[in-house]
């Protein structure tokens, strides 16, 4: 922008401004995704090494074959969860565009984008209550594996462990991803960005929904591709 | 007033930017499921090609992953040392991934040449399915409470 001529950084640190150029809640913001990615890393790690400990392990594209209201036995692997990926990843797209909205002051803009970021996140929490619901129907949950190894040799109950814990820990990222989102749109419909004269909220939520699509990324590789 | 003006310093952004960055996550998520319908079809004896595709999934998560953080939360249009604070201490991730599963497959092989019973384990195969899957079951619940 024409208007902006960023320092040089060596001066950034001479005091009178925000050295990192963004206010203290983003920030912050970033320091707890980069602490909740150690989270995440840890567990997807520790997943890793039982699995490189062990000599088999189950095939994603057995476990996860089934869709909604298809016919029994039908074999679809990979289909639900794409299905899924690509409900996150365009949630993530309007969450860039209600912060984009928010730039330009566009409270409409804003409060529509944030709607359908909010349904693209209920849609992806049912998903997963579906799932989650068939495989506990299969006889799967903590503790519980009836799934085998791709070699036909008989599985432990490392993979539903790891399975249920971090598509778990995600779940639970994305429901409160979209309460935040939900008070980011009743303080965007009540005028109180307005108010603030600007819409620097709506960020630090966006920076969260994407990390949680981020996160999503990772186990989708991990859990359904290989 | 004068600081909320801040925001408007990134640079970068826009809906151009934002379409084009759309269709890369999703032609690489489709490229990801491709190799993944493909692997399907890869017997399990073929180890090398089995190992090479999901290295190439891997390849193309990091790109995905960069994309989402550079461009969705806007990390590359912030100051190099936020940039920095950020990136620098996920590095510990490379040390992280190398150790631990290298220590997993380690211990694989010392269970493997030491544990004959681990490895007996890993060759008997399962015979009916759906039964057999139940029997197990069970067994692993007894196992459990017997190795405690």
């Amino acid at each position: 922008m024409a208007t902006t001529a960023t320092a040089p950084t060596t001066k950034s640190w001479g005091g009178g401004k925000s050295p990192f150029n963004v206010e203290y809640g983003k920030v912050m913001m970033w320091y707890f995704l980069m602490s909740d990615a150690f989270t995440f890393g840890a567990f997807l790690i520790s997943y890793g090494t039982i699995r490189f400990s062990t000599n088999g392990w189950p095939d994603p594209n057995e476990v996860f074959k089934s869709f909604p209201f298809a016919p029994e036995g039908m074999n679809a692997p990979l289909v639900f969860v794409s299905i899924m990926t690509f409900i996150l990843i365009i949630s993530s797209v309007t969450m860039v565009l209600a912060v984009q909205a928010g730039h330009n002051m566009d409270k409409k803009g804003v409060v529509k984008n944030l709607i359908w970021t909010i349904i693209g996140g209920i849609a992806f929490l049912s998903c997963q209550a579906w799932e989650w619901n068939h495989l506990h129907h299969e006889g799967a949950w903590w503790g519980s594996n009836p799934f085998l190894n791709h070699d036909g040799t008989a599985s432990s109950t490392n993979f539903t462990n790891y399975f249920f814990t971090i598509t778990g820990f995600h779940g639970f990222h994305v429901f409160s991803g979209v309460i935040i989102n939900i008070i980011m749109l009743i303080m965007a419909m009540t005028n109180k960005f307005e108010e603030r004269g600007h819409y620097l909220m709506i960020e630090k939520a966006g920076l969260y929904w994407h990390f949680v699509d981020l996160v999503w990324v990772f186990v989708f590789t991990c859990f359904y591709l290989i | 007033m004068s600081h909320t003006a801040e925001h408007n310093e990134h640079a970068g952004g826009g809906t151009k930017e934002i379409i084009r960055i759309t269709v890369i996550l999703t032609v690489l998520t489709i490229i990801e499921l491709i190799i993944g319908f493909w692997m399907i079809d890869i017997p399990l004896s073929s180890v090398g090609v089995r190992l090479a595709l999901k290295g190439t999934i891997v390849i193309l998560m990091m790109a995905k992953a960069f994309y989402i953080v550079a461009y969705f939360m806007h990390l590359k249009h912030e100051m190099k040392n936020l940039i920095m604070t950020i990136v620098v201490p996920l590095a510990l991730f490379i040390w992280f991934i190398i150790a631990f599963l290298y220590d997993g497959n380690s211990f694989k092989n010392l269970r493997n040449t030491y544990d004959p019973y681990f490895k007996e384990q890993s060759t008997i195969k399962v015979e009916k399915k759906e039964h057999g899957a139940a029997d197990k079951h069970e067994g692993t619940k007894e196992e459990k409470k017997t190795s405690h």
